[in-house]
């Protein structure tokens, strides 16, 4: 995307409502904050991602590390021209300050918000901290609703409401019968109480992740599939080992192991995850971590 | 000790919403001093369910319900009249509605919330942990407690960070809501998942300012 005066114009548009609700395929990308105030890195990859992405996720906070904030950062993403999803979690606000920075983003002029819970604090770089939890996801979606219509979550009424797309998250992967179900019927609790969007978490391997669709296909609501590209075979054992609902199949393991030029295998591991997921889902959501740079590669390498 | 105070009546009536016969189970320990289960609780509910409509299978009390092998051996005998009800309903703290969901295999429903008089106060030795929130949620969850079971205290549900049925944070710890699934599964109460519990109110958490004026906050406080 060219010139600065598109920039202002495309600023406007919210781009994400606008293409899910017109049942076109929908490409959102991560980008994470990092510990400090320098915001040289950020600037740059939003200068990639306008026009490449139809909304650009801010994490809040990701993985308990102590970072630069959310709504900051979904601020100058939207002054750069792309439409910023901001991720909320309920780990460190109480019901109050999340209401307060609801108001905030919506004057800022931020109009998708994610609900998550959010990691645990025990397992970021500030084990110490007080966990808060006050509201959970879904209870958080119900407030955002009821701030949508132009109360705050005890009925009083606001002096000019937001209006907010909202989404949430699910795992597709399980490994008990428990998790699958918990994890169906809280996404369906959570379609009930406002979202109007699914991002997941990173789905490696396609025919699982089909069965997971055919599943919720009945909710009738757009799911953007999560997309992490490997980095190298050490990255994917780490996270089949570490990380709760990634399932990165031996077969990617063995082509990343075997592959000359990694960064070349991981970029087309992606970019076929993609075109393989492009006919089964209504969007993907790549999150690169580090990678950001190069999610224009991984689009251009899907086609897309 | 543990102080509950009973729940008001339209929630316990909407408890058993459905449910024809009840077994109503009281305690001789702090809810009897609590007066929210005692002898004289169990009485005055087994008159008001009758007059409510309900068949009341059996009803008796035990000291405590907090010790699982005692509610086990002290139920014993009256099988048959817990085995012909469709639910229990438990008059006691968090801890003993927790003790009996997990002793016997029927819908058990607290009739009391637990509130917090201010730090913790001794420790019981059982696998059990109420939170003494003061707005009992263990009829949604089977008898398990979401907040003291799940260690981010969520109560709509699970995180996605389980691992094979374990939390992400101790490998050793057992996902609280996939117990919960579990013991729900088990009493056929799955569908009790799906209700949306609002954002809690805290502030119930602390004694309502009524019991300054009871005998029991008398005895405790100034005692």
């Amino acid at each position: 995307m060219g010139t600065g005066e598109e920039g202002l114009e495309e600023k406007d548009k919210v781009v994400l409502q606008s293409k899910l609700e017109a049942k076109k395929f929908a490409i959102t990308a991560e980008v994470g904050p990092l510990k400090g105030t320098d915001i040289t890195e950020i600037m740059e990859v939003a200068e990639l991602l306008r026009g490449r992405v139809d909304a650009a996720n801010v994490t809040d906070q990701q993985s308990s590390v102590m970072r630069l904030g959310s709504l900051a950062v979904c601020h100058l993403l939207k002054e750069k021209g792309l439409d910023p999803v901001f991720q909320m979690t309920c780990r460190d606000r109480n019901r109050l300050a999340l209401q307060s920075d609801l108001l905030s983003a919506h004057v800022l002029g931020i109009e998708n918000v994610l609900a998550l819970t959010g990691d645990l604090p025990t397992l970021g770089d500030q084990p110490q901290a007080k966990p808060v939890y006050d509201l959970d996801s879904v209870q958080l979606l119900w407030v955002i609703k009821k701030l949508n219509e132009g109360y705050d979550m005890v009925g009083n009424e606001l002096k000019g409401k937001t209006n907010f797309f909202a989404g949430a998250v699910v795992t597709p992967e399980a490994d008990t019968e428990a998790k699958r179900e918990l994890q169906l019927i809280k996404m369906e609790k959570k379609i009930a109480t406002g979202a109007r969007f699914f991002q997941t978490q990173a789905v490696y391997d396609v025919d699982s992740f089909a069965k997971f669709m055919k599943r919720v296909e009945r909710f009738n609501v757009p799911i953007l599939a999560g997309v992490i590209p490997l980095k190298s075979a050490g990255m994917a054992r780490f996270m089949n080992k570490n990380v709760a609902g990634v399932f990165v199949p031996e077969e990617l393991i063995d082509k990343m192991v075997k592959a000359e030029d990694r960064t070349a295998a991981g970029i087309e591991i992606a970019a076929n995850l993609i075109r393989e997921l492009k006919d089964i889902c209504h969007g993907v959501h790549i999150m690169a971590i580090g990678w950001e740079k190069k999610v224009p590669a991984i689009l251009d390498a899907a086609g897309l | 000790m543990i102080v509950s105070t009973q729940k008001p009546w339209e929630e316990i009536l909407g408890y058993l919403e459905g449910e024809s016969s009840i077994f109503i189970l009281g305690c001789n320990g702090c809810a009897e001093a609590s007066g929210s289960g005692g002898p004289a609780q169990v009485v005055e509910m087994q008159q008001k369910l009758e007059e409510a409509g309900k068949k009341i299978t059996g009803a008796m009390t035990i000291d405590f319900l907090c010790q699982k092998a005692l509610v086990k051996s002290r139920l014993r005998p009256r099988t048959e009249q817990v085995t012909a009800a469709d639910s229990i309903l438990v008059m006691t703290c968090g801890l003993g509605v927790q003790a009996v969901a997990a002793s016997v295999n029927k819908v058990c429903h607290p009739a009391c919330d637990t509130v917090n008089m201010g730090g913790s106060r001794g420790e019981w030795k059982g696998d059990e942990r109420c939170l003494e929130c003061g707005e009992c949620l263990l009829d949604y969850t089977g008898g398990i407690c979401p907040l003291t079971a799940c260690t981010k205290s969520l109560i709509n549900g699970a995180c996605g960070g389980a691992s094979h049925g374990k939390c992400e944070l101790d490998p050793d710890k057992d996902c609280g809501w996939e117990l919960i699934y579990e013991r729900l599964k088990q009493k056929n109460q799955l569908d009790k998942l799906r209700t949306f519990i609002p954002p809690k109110s805290w502030d119930k958490m602390r004694p309502n300012p009524k019991m300054h004026s009871t005998a029991l906050w008398a005895l405790e406080k100034r005692g």
